[in-house]
């Protein structure tokens, strides 16, 4: 923490975004402000339509807003080029997705390496690195494993180790344990933990009470604008202590 | 730049893949492309092979004769200017010998007259028509290319003299003479005795029109004393250098115009020769029959780029999500378009060699059983099919691999 801490990562200024769906505009967000902070441990919650996947596309650089600003590590995001956005994901943005996404025909370490290909990384540089990445997630004795030979909780370790690999700003996990069961499930939350104590900035996506309670802070979206922030950035150095809310979504 | 490397060997490895792990969709694709470079490729040999006997049937003609006739050998528009010429006489060929004679430094060597035209000839029972008959000097083989299988040329005292002897063409000595010697024999022209003393080595075809063995020489006093009626008669004169042709067919239209008696305001009444105007006539009528063929061939190429397209597309759709993944961690627009074009050309690639390999067999196989049709397998026709196929690759793969590149990446990784 100290004054790292004090960085903001994130700054989210009254954006929205509207689709159109044949004929009519579906406003997925009407207007939502967030902030965050260098390692932050933060969840989004929401129920399916509430904005909650918008806002995780928005955050991870995937989507630009309709209108508000968006700063991520102060650079102005909302006007950036679909290159210079990839850019940013490849570098600032480790993300881990529900169904792992994993190359089917790649073993870990050559998944793992991945961004940093597009990074332009040599390629001693990135196997070393991928392979440290991997050990770091308990997969030391896994490198040349396919997905098909890993078990499920493995197969997330090894899309993390690759959000990991080049050192990004934020991981951005979406319902990373929804294709778990729930012994795996807290496996990967205990390494989230981790993460998060080693100084890594987390954000859950998750409709999930009991995987939302492992973060620190938890935003609740709903019809396309924030309902509840319960980790106010102003006492960001005194975060919530106790789970939040757990007993409302069981 | 370093990117750019990186990029392109991790695509390459995925194209490998790819290929590797759908062998019977990557097979039957990359057939249409086979299929496409064996059509092209034959017909890149067969043209090559045309060129070569077109310049071989050229070669008869040699690059160093001009021929004095009565027209020119290339259409004209204005024939009704050509169409009362006097006819060519062998009697030129003394005068212009003795003006060559004459001039100091000229670019020529010696005239050479010849008179042919066309009828059967007989030996017992056996008979070939229309064979070319002609009559010329003995100083005709500085003039002419060929050499003799059997016997020898009729000597000078025998074409002054009118002797009743001939060489014959291959193909005269193949039909009379099938288990004989022909020296020494008497064939029948006309109901007239002729000793053959020579046969003409094989000469060919003339682009495969007709054949150059179908022939008999003899001596201009014999042949005129037989045939003079409807002969047609030529001119041929030996230039020194080739490379001064165009001084030496001034030279020689002045020659000529001196043997007519032309003044000087009026026009040749006749025509100066070459193998070049020959060329130049034929040039085009080669070219359109390459390039219709290989449009024909092309279309079937066409049609496996098709297919490579297609699969390509298929390939797109099915690996979306992997594309989204692929986006989110970074791969930009040019990344995306480079792995698909990489694919369908490493598709293609694969497909043109094959092709390739099957057509170098075709092409020997071709050239053991048929040697006299022409086929050409050459370091530059292999070259120009890997750049077809390459270029085939990445037409077919471009329209796939630029949707690829442009897929909106919240769309692709929510893709089904």
């Amino acid at each position: 923490m100290g004054q790292m801490s004090d960085h903001l990562v994130i700054d989210i200024e009254n954006i929205t975004k509207d689709y159109v769906m044949g004929e009519e505009i579906v406003h997925a967000l009407r207007g939502v402000s967030l902030q965050i902070r260098r390692n932050e441990y933060i969840a989004i919650m929401g129920p399916s339509g509430s904005g909650k996947s918008t806002l995780m596309n928005m955050l991870g650089c995937l989507d630009t807003p309709s209108s508000g600003r968006y700063e991520f590590n102060g650079r102005d995001v909302s006007a950036m080029t679909d290159d210079e956005l990839a850019s940013i994901r490849n570098r600032e943005i480790g993300f881990v997705f529900q169904t792992f996404n994993l190359l089917p025909r790649a073993d870990s370490l050559r998944n793992v390496e991945l961004p940093l290909i597009y990074a332009g990384i040599d390629s001693e540089t990135r196997w070393e690195r991928a392979a440290t990445v991997l050990r770091e997630v308990g997969l030391g004795d896994r490198l040349h494993h396919k997905p098909n030979e890993l078990s499920g909780g493995q197969r997330q370790r090894v899309a993390i180790a690759r959000a990991l690999v080049n050192n990004p700003s934020i991981i951005l996990a979406d319902e990373p344990t929804g294709n778990l069961d729930s012994k795996t499930g807290e496996e990967i939350m205990v390494l989230f933990e981790n993460l998060y104590q080693r100084g890594h900035t987390i954000i859950l996506v998750t409709h999930e009470g009991d995987i939302a309670q492992h973060a620190r802070r938890t935003v609740r979206l709903r019809d396309g604008l924030i309902e509840s922030d319960d980790g106010g950035f102003d006492d960001i150095g005194m975060l919530p202590i106790e789970g939040p809310l757990e007993a409302t979504y069981t | 730049m370093k990117r750019f490397v990186y990029e392109l060997s991790e695509s390459w490895k995925i194209a490998l893949a790819q290929m590797r792990s759908n062998k019977t969709r990557s097979t039957l694709t990359a057939l249409g492309v086979i299929i496409g470079i064996v059509a092209v490729t034959l017909m890149g040999t067969a043209i090559a092979g045309i060129q070569v006997g077109f310049d071989k049937s050229m070669a008869i003609f040699g690059d160093d004769v001009l021929y004095v006739s009565q027209w020119p050998w290339k259409p004209v528009d204005d024939w009704w200017n050509y169409r009362d010429r006097k006819k060519i006489k062998t009697e030129y060929a003394e005068p212009i010998n003795r003006i060559i004679a004459a001039t100091p430094n000229s670019n020529l060597v010696i005239a050479v007259p010849t008179s042919s035209l066309l009828r059967s000839v007989k030996y017992g029972q056996s008979e070939v028509s229309n064979v070319l008959i002609r009559g010329t000097v003995s100083d005709y083989l500085i003039t002419s290319t060929f050499d003799f299988s059997e016997g020898r040329f009729f000597n000078e005292v025998e074409s002054r003299g009118g002797a009743n002897v001939c060489v014959i063409g291959y193909d005269v000595a193949d039909a009379l003479f099938p288990s004989e010697n022909p020296i020494e024999k008497s064939v029948l022209i006309n109901g007239q005795p002729f000793k053959v003393i020579g046969v003409i080595s094989r000469q060919g075809t003339f682009l495969g029109l007709f054949s150059l063995d179908s022939i008999v020489v003899m001596p201009l006093p014999a042949f005129q004393k037989y045939f003079s009626a409807k002969s047609k008669s030529d001119i041929l004169v030996k230039v020194k250098d080739k490379k001064r042709l165009a001084e030496a067919r001034d030279e020689l239209t002045g020659v000529m115009r001196r043997v007519r008696g032309l003044p000087p305001e009026k026009k040749d009444d006749f025509s100066i020769n070459e193998q070049q105007a020959l060329k130049s006539t034929l040039d085009p009528i080669k070219n359109s029959i390459a390039i219709a063929g290989l449009f024909i061939t092309g279309l079937s190429l066409f049609v496996g780029a098709i297919g490579i397209m297609n699969i390509t597309f298929v390939s797109v759709k099915e690996r979306t999500r992997e594309i989204g993944t692929r986006k989110a961690l970074g791969a930009r627009r040019r990344t995306i378009l480079l792995q698909f074009l990489i694919e369908s050309t490493s598709l293609c690639l694969l497909g043109g060699m094959i092709g390739l390999g099957i057509a170098y067999l075709m092409c020997s196989g071709i050239g053991k059983a048929f040697p006299s049709f022409p086929v050409r397998f050459s370091l530059s026709l292999v070259l120009v099919s890997m750049a077809v196929s390459i270029l085939t690759g990445l037409f077919s793969g471009f329209a796939p691999a630029w949707s690829a590149s442009r897929l909106d990446p919240v769309a692709a990784l929510r893709y089904e």
